[in-house]
């Protein structure tokens, strides 16, 4: 066997990534629990075992181009989560991967660099789809308008939770206060909530904390994004958090009529849309 | 088996950062031994971000899993937030790896670095629903262990402990799986704790301490009457070639931020300096090195693997390593070198050499550097034989400054024996001398002088000396803050001197402070590190209820023939070398290190007839430990540093 081995081995094919290059994950299971900046370690730490050759801000501290999309509050999963990368076609650090212009890159390619990092990433963080970028420059937390939820709260059963959800949509204003720089400060968070439903799906029983809930929500990220522990108080006393998945982010045009994923599970990435439903037309 | 994660779950979004409580790092174990193998549950007594890092636990770790016959996973000491939601859920302490209680591990074994998380380990065992005392633990209980620095004086823990393993813990964790298992394998009717004492104490270097009774005579420990079946004195366990452990070969790669988050390769074990107030290097003895081949090695396979982007060499002086100019040459090597990886040297030596090694591996990063000349003159520093002069200090700190460094920090220890108010006050003088040196290059330059109160400890020349009370030490601190206060870029930090107090009274009492650190624990006394959570009046009021105080406990010189609490535990070191250098520091002479110097027996090479491992024969270019110690024994030293950096 051991004579073989080596003969057996294919050529190692050099794998061509575009300068920038947007990658959807998962962040599902106990790997959730981990904050947005221990993801941001977690990825970068992912990036250089697969030899990226990541191109590097200047300065006194060069840091990897790096750009991470909305931060997931800690403790939530996600099905749809994005970052954005650029690539350094002059670093020679890569054996393996050659950079290439971001039009001529072949699918492949990106589907092996998903697979590679998903193998270097802890159990529960899925690189799922990759594509080139091309043309305007936009980051993804600027991008992104919306993103929908599901909940999953305990204290109140079905009927009561849907009363409180009417109640709460019904509502002119929704004021939650929170901390900012030592000083409470109240907000409306009405106007970012887009949709809020008890969700059809079959009501389980968690073990010492009786019937859980769920609950799909749909909220914009302007005026401001609003976090699902804070959906969750809103929905007032004795609701409690036990869960909350990302379900998508969208991009959207001006009247929100035309909407996109910033990059699909089949690998079509969006930059931009197209400002009026008309103009799609042409 | 049983997990608890269910349970667990929905406690993780209400505390504080909850990736403590996940595990799923990278390296870590999956349990898929048989059902004969032994389950240990290594045990850090703090936080999680302080105690992963911990290269002891890991290395058994590491070793344990390698066997058969053994399956290791961890747990750390749950934030307050957690415990209350613990408790409140009625959830016992668990592992990380696979959330199972903490209760169904056959060992339960205790990393103690510091004193001061004895109440954690109370805390620990509590929450697992193990009885706190060794004596109110039956035949289907978890064994519980500890090993560590701290086991030199483990009177104050020993009534919690089974049994308490002193020293290199490579070798005879083996011995200890074996000794469990083979108890285990008794029929639990026949089985009696009483046998698994018997078995632990003859194993080499582990001390069972109910073996051992102390005996007290006009409320001071007279002796011990040791069982027939264990030894008088327990010696510690030494690995001869550090080469023969390349341990952990998988270092633990965290989900989330821990304290020294990098890679770290331990370059070598023991330190031979002689630093008087300094445990480590006195019961660590002798000095091994690892082959320089087997860092590199160590440093490549390991950065590929974690995919960190920095290394620490570690060991307790790493500029002392023989190897260290070809290994710094092999990391930086443009061609064949690590990329894009900082190299780092956690502890400096004082002297210009060391800081062009610095400089030669730290090519961007320089923000600060520290040096621990330890006393403010060099009387001080005669007395605690660290010979740095004045002069080696400033050629540190004049290379440091010229090579674009723009902070340096500065250790040093307030308490010593001996120590006149002139010493204390020399302290911010040699800091305030370090800035304005520092000006010459930078205006913003910046000097912390960071000052801990002395702790004499077990089994060190000063074991036998009084120690300040806290409010000698606040009093010194005070001057030092008077006297520092007219130099602009002099910062003076200072650890709580009340914190210093508790320290000595569980690092130097006997086993009537087990009764002691119970109190402050029942008292809610948990993370007695964290200076949020600290009181001395808790220590206070638990030694008063005991008979007890602080004077007679901690602060009291002992005399010559006085039984000390760990004269049954040895780290090899003759009682006539430590008493001896003791009265060498009081005469304020210095003693060589023995490395390149003959061998004055201390005891720790031919108690166990064990030798240094050095590759080299004359110290380091740069010296030994300053001008103290002899430069012209290896002539000129050579030192490259750059071109000014501003």
């Amino acid at each position: 066997m051991t004579g073989t081995a080596q003969a057996a081995t294919p050529p190692v094919a050099v794998l061509e990534l575009p300068e920038r290059l947007r990658l959807r994950y998962r962040k599902l299971g106990r790997v959730r629990f981990t904050s947005q900046r221990d993801l941001a370690r977690l990825m970068e730490r992912a990036m250089r075992r697969a030899s990226l050759p990541l191109r590097r801000s200047s300065g006194f501290s060069p840091r990897p181009l790096v750009s991470f999309g909305l931060a997931l509050p800690t403790g939530c999963s996600s099905r749809a989560e994005f970052l954005d990368l650029r690539l350094d076609a002059e670093s020679s650090t890569s054996p393996g991967i050659r950079v290439i212009d971001s039009s001529a890159v072949d699918p492949a390619g990106l589907d092996r660099v998903c697979e590679l990092l998903t193998s270097l990433l802890p159990e529960g963080i899925d690189v799922t789809a990759a594509a080139a970028l091309h043309g305007p420059e936009m980051s993804l937390q600027e991008a992104v308008a919306s993103c929908d939820w599901e909940l999953e709260v305990l204290g109140v059963g079905p009927a009561e939770a849907a009363g409180r959800v009417e109640r709460l949509l019904d509502a002119d204003a929704v004021m939650v206060t929170r901390e900012r720089k030592g000083r409470e400060v109240a907000d409306d968070l009405r106007p970012s909530i887009l949709s809020l439903e008890v969700a059809d799906r079959p009501a389980r029983v968690l073990d010492g904390h009786g019937e859980v809930v769920g609950i799909d929500a749909s909220v914009s990220t302007r005026p401001r994004g609003v976090r699902p522990g804070e959906l969750c108080r809103a929905l007032g006393d004795q609701v409690t958090l036990l869960g909350a998945c990302r379900t998508h982010q969208w991009m959207e045009n001006e009247d929100r009529t035309v909407r996109a994923e910033p990059l699909s599970e089949a690998g079509v990435a969006c930059v931009g849309l197209p400002a009026r439903t008309e103009v799609l037309g042409g | 088996m049983t997990t608890v994660w269910d349970r667990v779950e929905p406690l993780l979004w209400h505390v504080e950062k909850p990736a403590r409580y996940i595990g799923g790092e990278d390296g870590s174990f999956r349990d898929d031994k048989g059902d004969d193998a032994v389950r240990w549950l290594l045990a850090y007594p703090d936080t999680y971000e302080i105690g992963l890092p911990n290269q002891g636990l890991q290395i058994l770790y590491g070793i344990l899993n390698e066997r058969d016959d053994a399956a290791a996973e961890r747990t750390y000491a749950p934030w307050s937030d957690m415990e209350a939601a613990m408790r409140g859920a009625g959830v016992p302490l668990f592992s990380v790896e696979s959330t199972r209680p903490a209760a169904e591990f056959d060992v339960l074994a205790f990393n103690l670095s510091a004193e001061l998380t004895y109440t954690n380990v109370l805390n620990m065992l509590d929450l697992a629903g193990i009885a706190l005392h060794t004596a109110e633990r039956g035949a289907s209980d978890a064994v519980v262990l500890a090993g560590g620095h701290c086991t030199y004086n483990p009177e104050p823990l020993a009534s919690f402990l089974d049994a308490i393993v002193l020293g290199d813990g490579e070798e005879v964790v083996g011995e200890l799986n074996d000794v469990v298992r083979a108890w285990l394998a008794t029929p639990a009717a026949r089985r009696s704790r009483r046998d698994l004492h018997v078995a632990l104490a003859r194993t080499e270097g582990v001390y069972v301490p109910c073996l051992y009774t102390p005996r007290y005579e006009g409320g001071v420990l007279a002796g011990y009457d040791v069982d027939p079946e264990a030894p008088p004195t327990v010696d510690k366990r030494t690995v001869a070639d550090l080469g023969e452990w390349p341990y952990p070969k998988a270092q633990l790669v965290p989900l989330t931020e821990v304290v020294h988050d990098r890679l770290n390769v331990e370059v070598f074990r023991g330190c031979t300096r002689g630093c008087r107030f300094c445990q480590a290097g006195m019961i660590t003895r002798p000095v091994r090195e690892r082959p320089k081949e087997q860092v590199l090695e160590m440093v490549r396979t390991g950065i590929e693997r974690t995919g960190y982007d920095e290394v620490a060499l570690t060991s307790l002086s790493t500029a002392d390593f023989s190897g260290i100019g070809d290994v710094v040459a092999a990391l930086t090597d443009p061609e064949e070198g690590v990329k894009e990886v900082a190299v780092s040297l956690p502890s400096l030596r004082v002297d210009a050499f060391t800081v062009a090694t610095a400089a030669s591996i730290q090519q961007v990063r320089r923000t600060g550097l520290t040096f621990a000349p330890e006393g403010g003159t060099w009387r001080m520093r005669r007395v605690i034989n660290k010979l740095i002069s004045d002069d080696d200090l400033y050629a540190a700190v004049d290379a440091a400054f010229s090579q674009g460094w723009r902070r340096v920090k500065l250790y040093f220890l307030i308490g010593l024996p001996t120590e006149r108010d002139e010493d204390v006050v020399a302290i911010a003088r040699l800091a305030a001398q370090c800035v304005e040196r520092g000006r010459a290059y930078h205006s913003k330059a910046s000097v912390t002088a960071s000052v801990g109160g002395f702790v004499p400890k077990a089994n060190t020349p000063f074991q036998w000396h009084e120690m300040d009370s806290p409010n000698d030490l606040r009093r010194k601190v005070a001057l030092l803050r008077q006297e520092a206060r007219a130099t602009r870029g002099l910062e003076i930090r200072w650890h709580d001197p009340d914190a210093t107090g508790a320290e000595g009274i569980v690092s130097r009492g006997d086993r009537r402070i087990g009764a002691v650190i119970e109190r402050v624990w029942r008292d809610g006394g948990t993370f007695q590190e964290w200076s949020e959570r600290f009181e001395l009046g808790r220590w206070e009021r638990a030694l008063a209820a005991e008979g007890l105080d602080l004077a007679s406990t901690a602060l009291r010189a002992r005399g010559r023939d006085e039984m000390l609490p760990w004269s049954h535990l040895s780290a090899g070191l003759h009682k006539d070398f430590l008493w001896d250098d003791y009265e060498a520091s009081l005469a304020a002479e210095g003693l060589e290190d023995c490395r390149w110097t003959p061998c004055y027996d201390c005891g720790a090479c031919t108690t166990y007839g064990i030798e240094h491992v050095v590759a080299a024969t004359a110290p380091p270019a740069g010296g030994s430990q300053g001008t103290g110690q002899g430069l012209d024994l290896t002539g000129a030293v050579s030192i490259e540093l750059g071109a000014t950096r501003r």
